[in-house]
């Protein structure tokens, strides 16, 4: 290596971003106890990651509900994987997260910004990663496996696939990125940094997610699932239906088609898959 | 010429004995405050070290002869030759005691010196090989300086014209005895151990450890809580400096007889722990400097002179290599057998939590399963993460009283973690059937119990255990009994000796106890043995923690069981690698402990092996090939219950309605 690349590639690894990582309020699936939420520590995790391999990284950790002494000590939970502090967009029970998060993003304007893939209590719908990526206009990688580098604004990810398959994208910064259990598991939290650290309140402008309201929740109940018919003959064939995940059957792939096509064969299909009716 | 030349060599020995003594103590004035009353620990000191100490060295006759006289020997001399060469009070009398004194500690240091031809691995090597030397230059010097003061050898052939040259050759003696035992105590030489330990005795941090006139041999097992209510109290140890004081003069005392090496489980499986290194490494943290000059057998699998720390610097590093290995910390099985064995009364495992507690608590780095078992500790107040609802799943069948039903009875049993585990539940069924049997009032508390927190603390997770033990007392003050009967000696332990710090104060009973006392007052009738020959395995937290080796033992006499004891049995127990978390950080070693443990019990010869644990149960089942079965002393009396004669189970019942539920019992 010649001594100007050298010198280049030593800036480049000194070249940290700023990253936003949004953390909720979890939910243990045994006893639904307040917890850090499974998904948006791997987040985490995947940020503390980067700031070791890239100096200079510094992550802000954002939570966006209401101020409560259970929340409290479920968000410092995330604390207890070595922060010194998060800031909290203090709104009231029942309010739109998207909103307050959007404002505070396009303010702060975070190069990165990793969220979890779904939330354990609420409506949890996955959505939000979506949503924040329509408000802001930010391109959107879900299923994160790791972040590979960042180099002169873009950034190499591992995009995880089904059955252990791995894509690796180049995207131009800002970008969100949704983690979820491909991606690394979360550190241990530990008391005595999750006690030490402190949170920055922001209050936000009530915006009461009129929607919700509207719901009726319930206690979800266990769906029956359909069988996987398994007709083989020999035993090679049945190890092989019960290792591998059903392939896709009677699909269609449509290339150079124009968006009307596009969306009348997707609203086609939810037709047929009785999704809309 | 020596009456001129021994006073300035006494009193310059003396005087750098005192500048030592000063640096010494600075080194360990270095660590936390702790509150002791110094100078009551002053006046106990004697019988400290005369009774309880002796009570530990006596349990090996040769050395502890050899120390009564050697060490008597040099006080007694000491103290005489200050008087009669250092102040020239040449009282024949004085003299004669001292001849006597330096005679003593002569014959004594002969057997020192035997035991260091070919000695143990145990024993350290390095500058203790030369103290059995210096010890008989001491008590040579002193005998042949004292021959003339009494007459019994002319002045003339010492102060004679001629006699200059034997002079100084008796000087020269004389100055290495006194160098090696007033400058070398306080200067770090082997006899530190004399200074250190006499003081480590005096302002012990477990004063209830120790005996008193009143009678009764105290014990102190239970870990001590940490101050989270104090922000700025630091959590747990992370450098040298952050033990308390006298917890450094402990570590100082340390003689390096390597008897806690000798029966140390993870040493002996080869896990990366010597329990004398590591109080030797703390030493080393509190002068700094390296282990390189360490003289004993290292951490298996980790060569001397490889790590080095300051009193200020952190013994685990973050990175690389410090004073100590985070392994060596985890590998500790919390088993006491090092305690129960160290003469100089050293606390090991409290040194061992204290540093786990930082790892924990501040670096969030708990090996292997650890994390995860914390989580479950946390989220669902059990170690495997089971839905707490589904505590008294196995007892479905067997209508169990719940604490939250009846609000007063005698007994709460308490089931412990093992209520999740099929092995265990096995064991809690066959403990029911014999409390029905002996007509007993007990309750459980259901869902509503919790784990004890053992796992927890000994994890290094005070929070943690604080939290379960603050809402399982809770619990307990809504009811109102008279004991706690439980299967698990790691929940007697910690609800017994370790709630009492929090708040909680309940009388806890082992369930061997239990039922040795119902057998006593008549309320179990048993058929007779008819297995094989049977052997008895102490658990650590029932035994060396709780000093229960009696009760287990007259149970399985009343089955008509004689035991077979394993050679290593009683206080001398060796762990089953099941206690301190040890299974959830899982230091890999060459030998695993359990294995270890039931290749006692094949030598003993017998062909079952009771125990009283469910830790340990699991441990010993979990042993490939073994020659014995194992069982619980609950399952071995509930399988010898025979019916009682009517007569005498209608005058004692005080709750005849439980009588028709316990004979629907079936286990």
């Amino acid at each position: 290596m010649r001594p100007d690349q050298l010198q280049q590639g030593q800036e480049q690894k000194k070249q940290g971003i700023d990253v936003a990582v949004l953390v909720s309020i979890g939910r243990h699936p045994t006893t639904g106890r307040a917890r850090r939420a499974e998904q948006d520590a791997r987040g985490l995790e995947l940020a503390l990651a980067m700031e070791a391999e890239l100096p200079g990284t510094r992550i802000s950790v954002l939570h966006a509900g209401p101020q409560n002494d259970d929340g409290e000590a479920a968000l410092r939970g995330y604390l207890g994987m070595g922060l010194e502090s998060m800031t909290l967009l203090e709104q009231p029970e029942g309010s739109d997260a998207i909103l307050a998060l959007v404002e505070h993003l396009a303010a702060t304007s975070p190069q990165l910004v990793i969220t979890g893939a779904r939330a354990e209590r609420g409506e949890g719908s996955g959505l939000l990663p979506y949503a924040l990526a329509e408000h802001l206009g930010w391109p959107l990688v879900n299923s994160l496996a790791s972040v590979e580098k960042v180099e002169n604004g873009v950034v190499t990810l591992l995009q995880a696939l089904p059955r252990g398959q791995r894509r690796r994208l180049k995207v131009r910064l800002p970008a969100i990125i949704s983690v979820d259990e491909a991606a690394p598991a979360a550190r241990q939290s530990a008391f005595g940094p999750a006690r030490r650290a402190t949170f920055s309140v922001t209050p936000t402008a009530p915006e009461a997610d009129s929607e919700l309201a509207q719901w009726h929740l319930a206690p979800a109940r266990k769906r029956p699932k359909r069988l996987k018919i398994v007709k083989a003959a020999s035993a090679r064939d049945r190890f092989k239906a019960a290792a591998s995940k059903a392939e896709g059957k009677g699909g269609q792939v449509l290339t150079d088609v124009t968006p009307e096509q596009g969306a009348e064969a997707i609203y086609k299909l939810l037709k047929e898959e009785e999704v809309l009716r | 010429m020596l009456e001129t030349l021994l006073p300035i060599l006494i009193f310059t020995a003396l005087a750098l004995a005192v500048i030592g003594a000063v640096r010494r103590i600075r080194l360990w004035r270095q660590g936390r405050p702790s509150r002791v009353n110094l100078l009551k620990g002053l006046v106990a000191l004697p019988r400290r070290y005369l009774v309880d100490l002796h009570h530990v060295v006596g349990r090996d006759k040769m050395i502890s002869n050899t120390h009564v006289a050697t060490a008597g020997g040099f006080v007694a001399a000491a103290a005489l030759m200050i008087l009669v060469h250092g102040l020239g009070i040449a009282n024949p009398l004085l003299g004669g005691l001292l001849l006597l004194a330096s005679a003593s500690m002569f014959v004594g240091s002969l057997f020192v010196a035997r035991r260091r031809i070919n000695p143990p691995a145990r024993l350290s090597k390095g500058p203790w090989m030369r103290l059995p030397k210096s010890l008989m230059a001491f008590s040579i010097g002193v005998f042949l300086i004292t021959l003339p003061t009494v007459g019994l050898l002319p002045d003339s052939l010492i102060e004679g014209s001629g006699s200059w040259l034997l002079a100084l050759v008796l000087a020269g003696v004389v100055a290495w005895g006194l160098g090696e035992m007033f400058f070398g105590m306080a200067w770090g030489g082997p006899m530190k151990h004399a200074f250190a330990g006499a003081l480590h005795l005096a302002f012990h941090r477990r004063a209830e450890r120790f005996s008193t006139k009143k009678g009764g041999a105290g014990r102190s097992t239970g870990l001590k809580a940490l101050n989270l209510e104090d922000e700025a109290a630091p959590l747990g140890v992370e450098k040298p400096a952050d033990f308390t004081w006298n917890q450094l003069l402990g570590f100082d005392a340390c003689v390096q007889c390597g008897r806690c090496e000798a029966v140390c489980p993870a040493f002996a499986a080869g896990q990366p722990l010597n329990p004398k290194k590591l109080i030797q490494d703390m030493v080393v943290g509190m002068a700094g400097g390296s282990d390189a000059t360490y003289a004993g057998s290292p951490y298996p699998g980790k060569p001397v002179g490889e790590h080095a720390g300051t009193p200020h610097g952190p013994i685990v590093a973050l990175e690389g290599k410090a004073l100590v290995d985070a392994d060596t910390l985890w590998s500790c099985t919390t088993c006491r057998a090092c305690v129960e064995e160290c003469p100089m009364m050293i606390e090991h495992v409290d040194a061992i939590v204290d540093m786990r507690r930082h790892l924990t608590l501040e670096r969030g780095k708990t090996p292997n399963k650890g994390a995860e078992v914390l989580d479950n500790l946390i989220a669902t107040d059990n170690p495997g993460g089971f839905d707490p609802g589904s505590r008294l799943n196995w007892a479905a069948d067997l209508n169990l009283p719940l604490m939250s039903d009846l609000k007063q009875v005698d007994v709460l049993l308490w089931l412990g973690d093992g209520a999740f585990d099929m092995r265990n539940q096995r064991t809690l069924r066959a403990l029911v059937k014999v409390l029905r049997a002996a007509e007993v009032d007990f309750a459980v508390l259901g869902t509503e119990e919790r784990d004890s927190g053992d796992v927890a603390r000994r994890l290094g997770d005070e929070a943690t255990f604080q939290s379960l033990a603050k809402r399982n007392i809770a619990t307990l003050s809504q009811y109102r009994f008279l004991q706690i009967v439980t299967c698990d000696p790691h929940s007697f332990h910690v609800l017994g000796n370790e709630y009492g710090e929090l708040g909680g104060h309940y009388d806890v009973r082992h369930h061997s106890t239990f039922i040795a006392e119902l057998y006593d007052a008549g309320r179990l009738t048993f058929s007779p043995w008819k297995g094989g020959s049977v052997t008895y395995h102490d658990p650590c937290y029932l035994g060396r923690y709780n000093g229960e080796y009696d009760a287990p033992r007259n149970v399985l006499k009343a089955l008509g069981i004689e035991v077979k004891e394993m050679e290593r049995s009683g206080f001398r127990s060796r762990c089953c690698g099941g206690g301190g978390g040890a299974p959830i950080t899982d230091i890999p070693g060459e030998r695993r402990i359990p294995d270890m443990r039931m290749n006692d019990v094949k030598e003993s010869g017998a062909e079952l092996v009771a125990v009283g644990c469910p830790q340990c149960t699991a441990m010993l089942e979990g042993v490939v090939d073994a020659s014995a079965e194992v069982r619980d002393i609950a399952e071995l009396v509930a399988d010898a219950l025979v019916e009682r004669p009517t007569d005498g189970a209608s005058g004692r019942s005080r709750r005849p309605a439980a009588t028709t539920s316990a004979e629907e019992v079936t286990v």
